[in-house]
């Protein structure tokens, strides 16, 4: 057969082959795709080629790279020299470090706890069907695409003390101005607070999606046992729901530990490094030091306390299901 | 629900949540066009409209410059991210070969080690490059993207071999059949895709903040936040706003687009934005 150009026509011949074939609209294998002619063997790998070859320099030689240089010490001017366990024995000893999981920790505290409770209560509430559903569900989701920048610009303004547009309500109500980002008390309660309101759309659509797979008898069921409607929800739809419950734990706390743009607009991650970082810190140890080998090392280091934590929650959140 | 009453009720909250959701951003842009005096005013409409804070930004900042780099870096990466992504996984749903099962694990391995983990060593091997203050810089290491590999494999993975069979008898090499049979059978899940390497290109703001000083190179992100934080702005609010309000408008107009493929892409990843 000629191998002429497959024009629209022929697309159009070929799914018309395609509905007539024996297997037409069959699932794939378990294993995707069938076994092509064996010549066809080295199409995959050639077509592959190209995204594995970017993978191993830009992800393979930065990750074996990241392991050399916690062992090294420099600043990408002067050679680079080895430093042995010193940068773990200075992580250690670093208070900086201990500050940003501190504040990490009290970072994840107030956000996970407000995100599940905020977003539970709206995904419930869009649930009911009322009228107006989908206007609602677009209004909750548009600070999730909107750059964080913009958003810790705008709240930068609106939690200001003195002129803030907050603080002005809140007087107005016959309150007392809040100094949200000025107190170290207060800081990263604030943060806490912009970076719910910016995500928690996301966590709405999540809940909202793992009540509508509830299947409707097991509510039914609960009703002819003659449950309240409260001891249903505590019984039926919360431990349901605990899929999506862990995957808002697990996304909020790598969120947390990646907190950049918030406390770099907002607070510089001050004051007195209460809203310092882990990301933060490792940018300053990089680009205002230029220590290359101790941002890695610090990189490394909350990455695995992003796995311990995870992994340790995972745990909690699946043992209170059952 | 049953009775009248809590139905108002939580009709009443959805409206609450839409006003706690929407309404600073319909306080930021009235602020924007307010006089500087009045920004911090109880009363959110301007008793005069003023251009002058948009004035101001365009003077102080190259704006339109920052928006021109951000278009070609965002378009740049995603287009390449489609192209490859798809090439990448069609080669791993619709051809078998040794080693692709292997292939596809290493792919998902990626997704799970926290960019922290890169940052450093990756920007050493930029700047080892010469790639500081180059689009290079900011589209090549982001050229390739894994989720968009792991939507469009699954999506690939559900097409009718009997299309790919009928296309190989006719002659079309397997390049051919991707763009020219598979690609208009696989819109939707190329427009997740791309929303998805969209969105996360066009916000991102500290990695062009570590490999671009120069002001004719930086990105939109990047120059909003350093016209906020870096003094730019002489603490003026208005113009911060309203340079925050421009870098808004672009992703705002998409989502108010392709609403519903935004929130479906989004929240089937679980990205943040």
């Amino acid at each position: 057969m000629p191998a002429e150009l497959p024009t629209v026509d022929s697309a159009e011949r070929v799914a018309v082959a395609a509905t007539l074939a024996p297997d037409a609209g069959a699932a794939p294998s378990a294993s995707g795709g069938r076994p092509g002619r064996a010549a066809r063997d080295w199409r995959g790998p050639l077509l592959a080629a190209p995204y594995f070859v970017h993978l191993a320099v830009f992800f393979g030689y930065p990750l074996v790279f990241a392991l050399v240089l916690v062992f090294h010490r420099w600043d990408l001017v002067t050679p680079m020299e080895w430093v042995g366990l010193g940068n773990l024995a200075r992580l250690v000893a670093d208070d900086l470090f201990a500050r940003a999981m501190l504040n990490t920790g009290l970072f994840l505290l107030i956000h996970i706890p407000l995100q599940i409770v905020v977003a539970l209560f709206f995904a419930e509430l869009l649930n009911k069907r009322l009228p107006g559903q989908g206007f609602f569900r677009a209004i909750y989701f548009l600070p999730v695409v909107v750059s964080g920048v913009v958003v810790t610009i705008l709240f930068a303004q609106l939690f200001a003390f003195d002129s803030g547009y907050v603080n002005r309500v809140l007087v107005a109500l016959g309150g007392e101005r809040v100094p949200w980002l000025v107190s170290p008390a207060w800081a990263m309660p604030a943060i806490a607070l912009v970076a719910t309101w910016k995500n928690v759309g996301l966590y709405v659509l999540l809940f909202l999606a793992g009540l509508q797979n509830i299947p409707a008898p097991l509510y039914e069921a609960a009703e002819v046992e003659g449950a309240s409607r409260w001891q249903t929800w505590w019984l039926v739809t919360l431990p349901l729901l605990n899929p999506h419950m862990v995957t808002v734990v697990v996304l909020s706390t790598i969120g947390g530990f990646s907190l950049f743009v918030e406390p770099y607009v907002l607070t510089g991650g001050g004051p007195l490094n209460s809203t310092l970082s882990g990301l933060l810190y490792i940018y300053n140890q990089a680009f205002t030091f230029n220590h290359m080998g101790y941002a890695a090392t610090l990189g490394l280091a909350f990455a695995l306390l992003i796995l311990v934590v995870v992994l340790v929650q995972r745990r909690v959140v699946e043992a209170e299901a059952t | 629900m049953r009775g009248r009453l809590p139905r108002l009720l939580a009709q009443a909250a959805l409206v609450a949540g839409a006003v706690v959701f929407a309404y600073p951003f319909v306080w930021m842009a009235l602020a924007t066009l307010k006089p500087e005096a009045e920004i911090s005013a109880l009363n959110p409409l301007p008793s005069r409209w003023t251009a002058e804070s948009y004035r101001l930004v365009f003077e102080t900042i190259p704006l339109g410059r920052a928006f021109w780099n951000s278009v070609l870096v965002t378009g740049l990466v995603t287009t390449l991210a489609l192209v490859f992504g798809s090439v990448t996984a069609y080669a791993l749903a619709r051809l078998s070969w040794r080693g692709r099962e292997a292939a596809f694990a290493l792919i998902l391995f990626t997704m799970m080690v926290p960019f922290l983990v890169l940052l450093i060593p990756l920007y050493t091997l930029v700047v080892g490059f010469g790639w500081t203050d180059s689009y290079a810089g900011l589209v090549v290491p982001f050229m390739m993207n894994a989720t968009a590999v792991l939507i469009l494999r699954q999506h690939f993975l559900s097409l009718p071999q009997g299309l790919i069979d009928a296309a190989r008898i006719d002659g079309a090499g397997e390049v051919r059949i991707l763009f020219q049979i598979v690609w208009p059978l696989s819109v939707p899940a190329l427009v997740t895709a791309g929303i998805i390497v969209f969105i996360g290109s066009w916000n991102e703001v500290l990695w062009p903040l570590l490999v671009v000083r120069d002001e004719a190179m930086m990105t939109m992100p990047q120059m909003v936040t350093l016209f906020a934080v870096g003094g730019g702005a002489e603490s003026r609010l208005g113009p911060q706003l309203a340079a925050a309000l421009l870098l808004a408008l672009p992703v705002i107009l998409a989502y108010a687009a392709f609403q519903r493929r935004f929130v479906e892409s989004l929240a089937t990843t679980g990205l943040k934005g």
